[in-house]
């Protein structure tokens, strides 16, 4: 973990900023006040306990949700008011907290899917069959492939991914992701429900990515998981950040321990 | 002045009789989620009913309308017996399938024992209107809307009062949680769907008489009954009462001062401008999403 | 299926007419072929984007109206001093602006429907289709209203070896009918099976994921509605230049039914499920003529659509393809069980 420490944090370039975020549904409010930022390449969590507005977050950065108040910018690009998936245009790719995937597509053609920004053919060039889309479908194909040896699913590529085994449809929704060439990636508890096992060949998976300078926005409720793979972690709770630092200064954030252990630490 | 008054009135009659079969299907959507393209058919029996009862069989007139209404209760509680029960958990387009699937059957079933020439039923009122400041009113149409009115009114004490009504609005709230909570769901399902076909046929009982009762009427009965409940936004009670009143204010200063022959246009070009405006209906609050 | 098997269906519907004497066969035929391509376009919206569309008769109905206008011509008083006139134009060009004009209501209805899905789709569509009906209805100076617009030309009007005895013309529109079939089923197989295919169907099986991945799922939805109402719109121009009298009730409910049913009995989301379902509704009604008041007929339909949605959800397609796999499953199994059982008694020998 030291090893994430010896980056020095000033050379990245800041990519994703939230500023002064507010969420509002009604007169219920799910994030009051939140800012923070996520620099290129980095692998930062979000946490925080249930409720306290991490969803309604990824779901206001992916346009799925409008804000109330506040600007979310990517690489010094406004996403307030784009759609999902002219967010995914500009490199923001997210992942869902239910299990998400085609169901009854098979596993390939689920990757197929997610490579839907890689193709370009026109209405009438896939009418007329032109060679060009011939190359193009094959190069899809081979590349879906791919991905799916590199998350480790190329034995089931022909199998219907709703009948998968849940670790490995939590897989396939990060590959669908990564298909669709993501340059910052937005996972939302993708190891929830995974075995020990999987768990951990998930964390090695997240290292891959990261290799691949794809940087990483994670929600997740695995601290062991937050703890091993951030390299800073951003603490909600009650739609407000109480904490933003490396994994090890936040282990240590008493009120951190506070929001997660609610009022225990008074009576010490 | 005085014919702006008028159409206001019959508006407002119209409206009463719209906002029974509106309050029916939303009913049915809100808490069953079941897409009901048979309401209409439903309609159209309340309306044969009063005439087998009251024209041929020389019921009382109001005798016929309560058992109208009673047969369309038991024809919907058979329908969800027989239909939807064994579709628990099927999405919302297989429901919709068979019910318009129930649809073909029962109007055709009406056109083979009824024909298709229209019949007529006579109302026991007087002829003489009921003229108030220049406005004028048939009888037959004060009564039409002051039983729809008490209907209105009836089902909203059995959903605000009564048990079976706190059970209905926990099923409509949540569910699995309502389900938890020991209310048989599958009472709850057949009590709402043969209410709901009853209030459609209590319309139906209660125009039939003012028109004229043909098996083919259902068809714009059913279609109207969704341009109300789509004012009113899907599965919002009161919006569906209230989109009753609107639609029938809209066809009717449409047909007055547009042209009578789009009479019936009107309520289709409302829910196409409600959709592109405001698809969550004219009367919804904003849900919270997710 | 295979290629071979599809040459060989396409080799029959090609020589049909060698062997097909009797007129009445010719037009149960032809109305086979025209409601089975307004099957096949309504199975691009609801077997593919699954979206319903309840009012599929309009766009059918538009593109009837369109086609016999044009071919006889007509006449808009626009203003007093104005009126836009259009002399009668030769069949084939009527024909394509059917395709326009249908094309720009699919697209129409698709724009309108962009935030809503499902239910709403549905009672958009229905919603259109009974407007335009009552259009069609109410503009008597345009369609002649219920008086309906007569003679129109023949598709294959200008054809001179055609227009010589009734049996040629059918065997004309018969192959009008089949080579619009099979240009239809070959842009929609195109359309589905490519990158644009896998996006409509994306869009139905889970519309947040595709949005995340990328999809503008109304553009899909959009393109989805234009070429479906576009062929819906040829089938109805056939069907206009065929019975060749077009009046307020081809947008009758029921056409819109038809197809449903042949859709969904043969299997939504399958390119041969409207075939299989166009052929079995298309020759049904035909076979229980005569037997069966109409009213009876139509029971029976809607007791067969109810039948199929509950035991055969998918449809029969599917259900063949399912139980052919399992079938060579077993064969394959069997094969392997007594060539194992063989083999050891090859060693029990030795």
């Amino acid at each position: 973990m030291t090893l994430h420490m010896t980056t020095p944090a000033t050379t990245r370039q800041t990519v994703l900023t939230v500023d002064n975020l507010a969420v509002h549904f009604g007169g219920l409010v799910a994030i009051s006040d939140a800012s923070f930022k996520v620099d290129e390449g980095e692998v930062v969590s979000l946490i925080g306990p249930n409720g306290a507005g991490k969803t309604t977050a990824f779901n206001v950065i992916s346009g799925f949700l409008a804000a109330t108040k506040g600007v979310v910018a990517y690489k010094g690009r406004r996403l307030n008011g784009l759609k999902p998936h002219q967010i995914a245009d500009a490199g923001l790719v997210r992942t869902f907290q239910k299990t998400s995937v085609f169901g009854n597509d098979t596993v390939i053609d689920n990757i197929m899917i997610g490579l839907h920004r890689r193709g370009d053919a026109s209405i009438w060039q896939t009418l007329l069959l032109t060679p060009k889309v011939r190359r193009q479908e094959q190069a899809l194909r081979e590349a879906a492939a791919e991905i799916l040896d590199f998350v480790g699913l190329g034995h089931r590529s022909n199998e219907l991914a709703g009948a998968l085994a849940y670790g490995e449809q939590r897989l396939l929704e990060v590959a669908v992701a990564l298909a669709a060439k993501p340059s910052l990636l937005l996972l939302d508890e993708p190891a929830c429900g995974m075995n020990p096992t999987e768990a951990l060949n998930f964390r090695n998976l997240l290292g891959e990515i990261g290799r691949k300078k794809i940087t990483v926005l994670l929600v997740e409720h695995n601290m062991r998981m937050v703890m091993g793979v951030s390299d800073r972690v951003v603490v909600l709770n009650h739609g407000r950040i109480i904490a933003d630092g490396p994994p090890t200064e936040i282990q240590q954030n008493p009120e951190v321990i506070r929001a997660y252990l609610g009022h225990g630490p008074k009576h010490a | 002045m005085d014919q702006l008054l008028q159409h206001l009135l019959n508006a407002l009659i119209l409206g009463s009789t719209y906002a029974l079969l509106g309050i029916g299907l939303t009913f049915i959507f809100g808490i069953m989620r079941v897409v009901n393209f048979a309401h209409g058919e439903l309609y159209t029996f309340g309306a044969y009913m009063v005439y087998l009862f009251s024209v041929l069989l020389g019921v009382n007139f109001l005798l016929s309308i309560v058992i109208a209404i009673v047969l369309g209760i038991m024809l919907g509680a058979l329908l969800e017996w027989v239909l939807l029960s064994r579709l628990r958990g099927a999405d919302i387009d297989t429901t919709m399938l068979v019910m318009i699937g129930a649809w073909i059957i029962m109007q055709n079933a009406e056109q083979l024992i009824w024909s298709g020439v229209a019949k007529s039923i006579p109302m026991p009122f007087p002829e003489e209107p009921l003229s108030v400041g220049g406005v004028s009113v048939a009888w037959s149409r004060v009564f039409v809307f002051a039983v729809a009115i008490l209907l209105i009114v009836g089902s909203q004490t059995l959903i605000q009062r009564t048990r079976l009504g706190k059970a209905m609005r926990a099923t409509f709230q949540d569910r699995d949680t309502a389900s938890l909570m020991g209310i048989n769901i599958n009472m709850i399902y057949l009590a709402t769907f043969a209410l709901g076909s009853g209030l459609a046929a209590a319309a139906g009982a209660l125009l039939g008489p003012i028109f004229i009762v043909m098996p083919t009427m259902g068809n714009l009965a059913v279609v109207k009954a969704f341009a109300i409940v789509i004012l009113g936004g899907l599965g919002n009670m009161k919006g569906a009462a209230l989109g009753g009143f609107v639609l029938a204010l809209v066809e009717e200063l449409g047909a007055g001062y547009i042209s009578s022959g789009y009479r019936d246009a009107m309520g289709f070009l409302l829910i196409i401008l409600v959709l592109m405006v405001k698809p969550t209906g004219l009367f919804a609050r904003t849900e919270r999403i997710g | 299926m295979n290629t071979l098997a599809k040459w060989l269906i396409v080799a029959f519907l090609v020589t049909v007419p060698l062997w097909l004497g009797n007129q009445y066969q010719y037009h149960v035929l032809i109305m086979m072929g025209i409601f089975t391509i307004g099957a096949m376009s309504l199975n691009l919206l609801l077997g593919y984007t699954g979206q319903l569309s309840l009012g599929h008769v309009a766009f059918f109905g538009i593109g009837a109206y369109t086609s016999s206008l044009v071919s006889l011509g007509f006449d808009l008083q626009l203003t007093d001093s104005y009126t836009f006139v259009v002399e009668p134009k030769p069949v084939w060009f009527a024909f394509f602006c059917a395709l326009i004009v249908s094309g720009l209501c699919g697209w129409f209805v698709g724009k309108l429907s962009f935030r809503v899905r499902g239910a709403y789709f549905v009672i958009v569509t229905i919603s259109f289709a009974e407007v335009v009906r009552l259009v069609a209805l109410n503009w008597v100076d345009l369609t002649e209203g219920p008086m309906a617009l007569n003679n129109i030309p023949p598709l294959a009007s200008g054809v001179p070896w055609m227009e010589a005895g009734a049996l040629s013309r059918r065997v004309a529109n018969y192959y009008m009918v089949l080579a619009v079939g099979l240009v239809a089923f070959l842009i929609i197989q195109r359309l589905v099976q490519s990158r644009v295919g896998r996006a409509m169907i994306a869009l139905r099986e889970n519309e947040s994921l595709a949005k995340s991945v990328g999809v503008d799922v109304t553009r899909y939805l959009v393109l989805a509605a234009i070429t479906s109402a576009a062929i819906a719109g040829a089938a109805g121009a056939l069907y206009a230049h065929y019975v060749r009298i077009v009046d307020p009730d081809v947008f009758l409910f029921i056409y819109t039914v038809t197809m449903v049913i042949m859709v969904i009995s043969g299997g939504k989301g399958t390119l041969a499920g409207p075939l299989v379902g166009g052929l079995i509704f298309g020759i049904l009604p035909e076979l229980t003529r005569g037997h069966m008041l109409p009213e009876v007929q139509w029971i029976v339909y809607g007791a067969l659509m109810i039948l199929i949605v509950f035991f055969l959800p998918q449809g029969i397609v599917p259900a063949v393809q399912r139980g052919w796999a399992t079938w060579q499953k077993r064969r394959d199994q069997s094969a392997r069980d007594t060539s194992a059982s063989n083999g050891r008694r090859q060693e029990v020998a030795r």
